[in-house]
């Protein structure tokens, strides 16, 4: 396989992957917008960091919807939605022979229906349903890379393309949000916005999941453990770096090599597997957090040294 | 040549259906236009779904364009095949051997037949390379001859193509979409299978290695995803499991060839290129190239790599190169030629150049290296003022066009917004030549989908067709 074939499919997974978590961002955002008044439009912002545009626009509820443009359809943010999709395709478009008639055919089937309602009025443009279509779509890509790719080293480049950028995008949420509910890290359950919290755990989808795992009302630390440590939880923090890990491993056996990025995602692994969110409080969310996406970022750049060529 | 154009299905016996034709007149015969018209527009939708699409690719939709597929099958009988398969054969047995030549000692300028300044002079030879000792003396790996019908029993050879031909692939995928839409039309008709092109195609590429005692490893080179024929490009390599690269995949170290892996630099010792002569290499030839790899040729004049097709191939497929090929059989092969040419009048003959300066309205005038359709005049079609204006362009380079006969090209019956009437054909067979020469039976048919228009060329509104070379019991019963 070539080097060029390993780049392209690490970032169609990366691109779908990011275009699936910000659709299923916005719509949490959307239904606590709803619900509640406040800020979340701007900590939405935050995490995309565009906080100062954002607040230099318009009155909050076209704010709201302009951000929710900017993130869905802008053609001049690189990660909206409507601009990952289609840099996904193009990287499985240059790979048709290196990924199944099921991946492409779907991916590109998601493909032509955005094309086809973005060629409408954009003010008769339903977002709810375009949003709607990208979530469903892209787990049925990604059940389509995981039915009927060969398991290779190209599908190894794949997932860990899509697994890193979970882990960065569940890391990232958290890291945000749970500092606008609580600006001075106190994981106490006092005086908690229920509709927030069970929002935040909405943003990767895991309210229902909270309730079986832990049976109990929410509480900020938990819902901390459940995104950040929880193995068991396929959009936790651990989890991705668990598969990272996991895809390492396999092109480290193909390989006979290894290295910086091998040992990077074997210690990241390490380091979520053997946490305990009591002493992460004590150290303080906002500093595990923040050296966790920066090593996050290394090992993507060690990835880009070690196997890309770039 | 006479003006009775030779239908393919209904120019039988006293205007009857001719044998090889019953099936699909029997199926048209039995199948309503609406449901002809229900399976084309299925057929253009499983087209785009795949993504089957030609032309400049960009974000946009409508850049990308299906070219239209024509869902009545052309057929041809077995023994017609036997007879072109054999006329294919020759022909470019013929053609590598003046290639080998051309790059070598031309005996056949010495012998007087082809003058040298033909070949030395052609702005398609490559000087670097002369005196090279390809595997098996082959240079055209693989040719797309094109051949157009004109009767009963008369075939003309209308181009060779022996540099990069495309279309292959919708040889390979109008069978599949076929198979789909009438299966019932396959069981009652036994038609030879195309599907092992691919197979002969990657066998043909192994054994032109350089390298002896070890597997070769074959790589297909791509201009890239911008380029019209990449769906062709990543579809072959697919079908072959071989490795889809662009030149930024490739380097050269020590005169030999690469590709970059993530398991480091993988050796390379066949390069099926997609990429004309010019871009190859921007150390030997143009130096602007971002599509080609530094050091390629030098790689290749150290016998490292193989390259196919073989640099230089232009100076025997160029229109005014043609007229010479039946020679060139006589020559090469003591044979003489079962395909013919059409006639053909070269500009830079002074005889030749008057008649056609005067009868530019009856005839078909073409740029030497021209191709795709474009830069000709269909003298008969064209109008008064088009005329004028070729005929300035010819007396400013005469040495630039040559003319031919306007055939009456045979025609299929085809699907048209009005139901079924006879548009103008062409075929393109693909012949593969390694240690043997290998024929998909068939090949590409293209329509020329507008009434009474002979231009089958893609970017001028042509279609395909799927084309069926019936089995051999079949023919036995006309």
């Amino acid at each position: 396989m070539l080097s060029s074939t390993a780049k392209n499919l690490y970032w169609m997974g990366r691109y779908l992957q990011r275009a699936k978590s910000t659709a299923r961002l916005i719509e949490a955002t959307q239904r606590m917008a709803l619900q509640s008044r406040g800020e979340e439009a701007a900590g939405v912002a935050a995490i995309f960091g565009v906080e100062d545009e954002f607040r230099q626009s318009q009155a909050q509820g076209e704010r709201l919807a302009s951000l929710i443009d900017f993130l869905v359809i802008d053609e001049n943010n690189p990660s909206s939605i409507v601009n990952s999709i289609d840099a996904a395709r193009r990287n499985a478009r240059e790979e048709r022979n290196n990924i199944t008639v099921d991946v492409w055919e779907s991916l590109n089937a998601l493909w032509l229906e955005l094309s086809g309602r973005l060629r409408g009025d954009r003010a008769a443009l339903d977002r709810g349903a375009l949003i709607e279509s990208v979530k469903k779509q892209a787990v049925m890509i990604f059940g389509a890379a995981q039915v009927t790719l060969l398991r290779d080293e190209a599908n190894n480049f794949l997932q860990l393309g899509a697994f890193l950028e979970r882990a960065d995008n569940t890391g990232r949420i958290l890291d945000v949000k749970f500092h606008l509910l609580r600006p001075d890290g106190n994981p106490s359950a006092e005086g908690l916005d229920y509709f927030a919290w069970s929002e935040l755990l909405a943003c990767v989808g895991a309210v229902r999941t909270y309730r079986r795992i832990y049976r109990s009302s929410l509480n900020p630390m938990k819902v901390a453990e459940l995104m950040m440590l929880r193995r068991d939880v396929p959009r936790s923090v651990h989890h991705c770096l668990w598969m990272v890990d996991l895809n390492m491993r396999e092109l480290a056996d193909a390989y006979g090599t290894r290295g910086e990025a091998d040992r990077l995602a074997g210690e990241l692994h390490a380091r979520l597997r053997y946490a305990r969110i009591d002493k992460v409080f004590e150290i303080g969310l906002a500093r595990f957090l923040g050296e966790l996406r920066g090593d996050i970022g290394t090992l993507s750049d060690e990835i880009g040294r070690q196997f890309l060529l770039d | 040549m006479a003006a009775k154009v030779f239908d393919e299905m209904n120019s039988g016996t006293d205007g009857s259906v001719r044998v090889p034709y019953r099936g699909v007149a029997d199926w048209l015969a039995r199948t309503s236009p609406e449901r002809l018209e229900a399976t084309r527009r299925e057929v253009d939708l499983f087209y785009r779904r795949h993504g089957i699409t030609f032309g400049a690719y960009g974000a946009a939709e409508g850049s990308e364009t299906t070219i239209p597929f024509d869902i009545i099958p052309r057929v041809i009988a077995y023994d017609e095949w036997q007879f072109l398969h054999k006329g294919l054969s020759q022909r470019v047995r013929a053609l590598n051997a003046f290639l080998s030549d051309a790059y070598g000692q031309r005996e056949i300028c010495r012998a007087g037949i082809i003058p040298e300044e033909q070949i030395l002079m052609n702005g398609e030879f490559v000087a670097m390379a002369q005196g090279l000792q390809l595997p098996g003396g082959v240079h055209a790996h693989i040719a797309g001859i094109d051949l157009v019908r004109v009767g009963e029993k008369d075939f003309y050879v209308l181009e060779d193509n022996v540099r990069t031909p495309s279309g292959v692939s919708y040889v390979l995928e109008n069978r599949e979409v076929m198979m789909r839409l009438a299966p019932e039309l396959f069981a009652a008709m036994s038609v030879l299978p195309v599907a092992d092109y691919s197979e002969e195609l990657l066998a043909t590429l192994r054994s032109v290695s350089f390298s002896d005692g070890h597997e070769p490893n074959v790589v297909l080179l791509t201009p890239g995803h911008y380029n019209s024929a990449y769906f062709e490009h990543a579809f072959l390599a697919d079908e072959m499991g071989i490795e889809l690269v662009k030149g930024s995949d490739l380097f050269v170290d020590e005169s030999r060839v690469y590709m970059r892996t993530p398991r480091g630099p993988q050796r390379v010792d066949v390069i099926y290129r997609r990429v004309d002569d010019a871009y190859l290499d921007p150390l030997a030839m143009r130096p602007d190239s971002f599509l080609g790899v530094a050091g390629l040729l030098g790689a290749l004049r150290a016998g490292r790599v193989n390259i196919v097709n073989a640099l230089g191939n232009g100076v025997a497929d160029d229109k005014s190169t043609y007229t010479y090929v039946p020679e060139m059989v006589r020559f090469y092969l003591g044979e003489e030629p079962i395909l013919q040419n059409v006639p053909t009048w070269r500009c830079d003959r002074a005889d030749d150049y008057k008649y056609v300066l005067e009868h530019l309205s009856e005839i078909v005038v073409k740029e030497v290296h021209g191709s795709g359709g474009k830069g000709m005049l269909v003298g008969p079609t064209s109008s008064k003022v088009e005329i004028e204006e070729f005929a300035a362009l010819l007396k400013a380079r005469p040495d630039n066009y040559i003319a031919q006969p306007t055939l009456a090209l045979s025609t299929c019956p085809t699907f048209v917004s009005r139901g079924v009437a006879p548009r103008h054909v062409d075929l393109r067979p693909f012949v593969l030549s390694g240690k043997k020469i290998t024929i998909v039976p068939g090949g590409l048919t293209r329509v020329a989908l507008k009434e009474g228009s002979l231009v089958v060329n893609s970017s001028q509104g042509g279609g395909t067709k799927d084309t069926w070379v019936l089995a051999p019991d079949q023919a036995d019963d006309r």
